[in-house]
């Protein structure tokens, strides 16, 4: 009659020991590729989108220009404004600033800085224009104008 | 006789771990902003020296692909009103492969190119020679939105991209992708391009509608 084994019953909980392992991967990578913003941005960033984009392979040669109405109207006005590294420039002080950057840079890479401009898609093509007549001025003549991804109907 | 000591347990306690390794995971989650480095990019003219002017060249009109848009955003295209840019790409394709009155070397040129990319030829003497001289003009105006340029200058250098990944049997995405990091990248890149090159030009804008 009593005949019928014990069945020994499977295993059903999941070996969890590893999870903090795989957590601090994920972790460590995300600290990896986290770059803190070490400068403020003082201008409003809505940046257009676009399909045609490129990616530059060295980005040790791009150098950011910020382009839009500032953030704080009170003290810098409704215009749009021109921000390189933390400050507001205003448009003859771009060519020491492209300068500067320029000097930054290699002796060998320095004809190939490229200006990347993260424009604001409010702004109007005047300021901008006067923008890349200082470029010119300044032999910075590769420029990326920063868009992000638009999904393709 | 010892007696047995009640040892506590030495291990530390490992089950929070993955708490807290979560909660810094989430902290870091959110305040990343994977930095993106893409854009289209643009070769400016360089700028003018007054003791070399630049020498005048005479462009027969029908080499010229005119895009205006104005300060209201409105687009004037070969002297015709659009409202929208959609399908200026098409437009900008056919304008460039047309070969109206190609030379020996345009000749050549043209027999070499796949199948696909010779449809686009519609040999219309109204149109551009051959792709060495077509241009595309792109004029805006100081009050037009920087938005609708990149939208225009963006739809014009698709029209160049497939009309090069097409050459080499990529899709465009593919062709874009192209960094050339080493020498097949590099040729396939040059193969796309040759004897076509990209000729977009941005006239200096006008003064209306801005400040």
């Amino acid at each position: 009659m009593a005949k019928f084994g014990k069945k020994t019953k499977a295993e059903v909980s999941i070996p969890t020991s590893a999870l903090p392992d795989i957590i601090f991967m994920l972790l460590f990578f995300f600290m990896v590729t986290t770059v803190l913003r070490e400068q403020e941005i003082l201008v409003e960033q809505k940046i257009p989108q676009a399909t045609q984009l490129q990616k530059l392979q060295k980005k040790t040669l791009i150098s950011y220009i910020f382009i839009g109405k500032p953030k704080n109207t009170a003290l810098y006005g409704t215009e749009p404004r021109v921000q390189a590294n933390d400050a507001l420039l205003t448009t003859p002080d771009i060519v020491q600033w492209v300068n500067q950057e320029r000097d930054l840079l290699p002796e060998a890479d320095r004809g190939l800085i490229t200006i990347s401009m993260k424009v604001d898609r409010d702004v109007k093509m005047g300021p901008i224009s006067d923008v890349q007549n200082e470029l010119r001025e300044a032999d910075a003549r590769r420029i990326l104008y920063a868009s992000i991804g638009k999904v393709q109907k | 006789m010892a007696r047995k000591k009640n040892r506590m347990s030495t291990e530390v306690n490992a089950g929070s771990m993955a708490d807290i390794a979560f909660l810094l995971l989430i902290f870091f989650l959110v305040t990343t902003t994977i930095a993106s480095d893409k854009g289209i990019l643009n070769i400016l003219p360089p700028k003018p020296d007054p003791n070399n002017p630049p020498p005048e060249i005479d462009l027969n009109k029908r080499n010229i692909f005119n895009i205006l848009i104005n300060a209201n955003d409105q687009l004037l295209v070969e002297d015709e009103f659009r409202d929208s840019p959609d399908g200026l790409d098409e437009d900008v394709k056919a304008f460039i492969m047309n070969f109206g009155a190609p030379n020996e070397e345009a000749t050549a040129l043209y027999n070499s190119l796949p199948a696909s990319v010779k449809a686009l030829s519609a040999r219309n003497p109204e149109s551009s020679d051959h792709p060495g001289e077509a241009v595309v003009s792109i004029k805006t105006n100081r009050g037009t939105s920087y938005e609708k340029y990149l939208e225009v200058f963006d739809l014009a250098k698709k029209a160049y991209f497939d009309i090069y990944a097409a050459r080499v049997n990529l899709s465009t995405d593919e062709y874009r992708g192209l960094t050339g990091k080493n020498d097949a990248e590099t040729s396939l890149q040059d193969r796309g391009k040759e004897g076509i090159p990209m000729a977009i030009s941005i006239a200096e804008p006008d003064k209306i509608g801005g400040n």
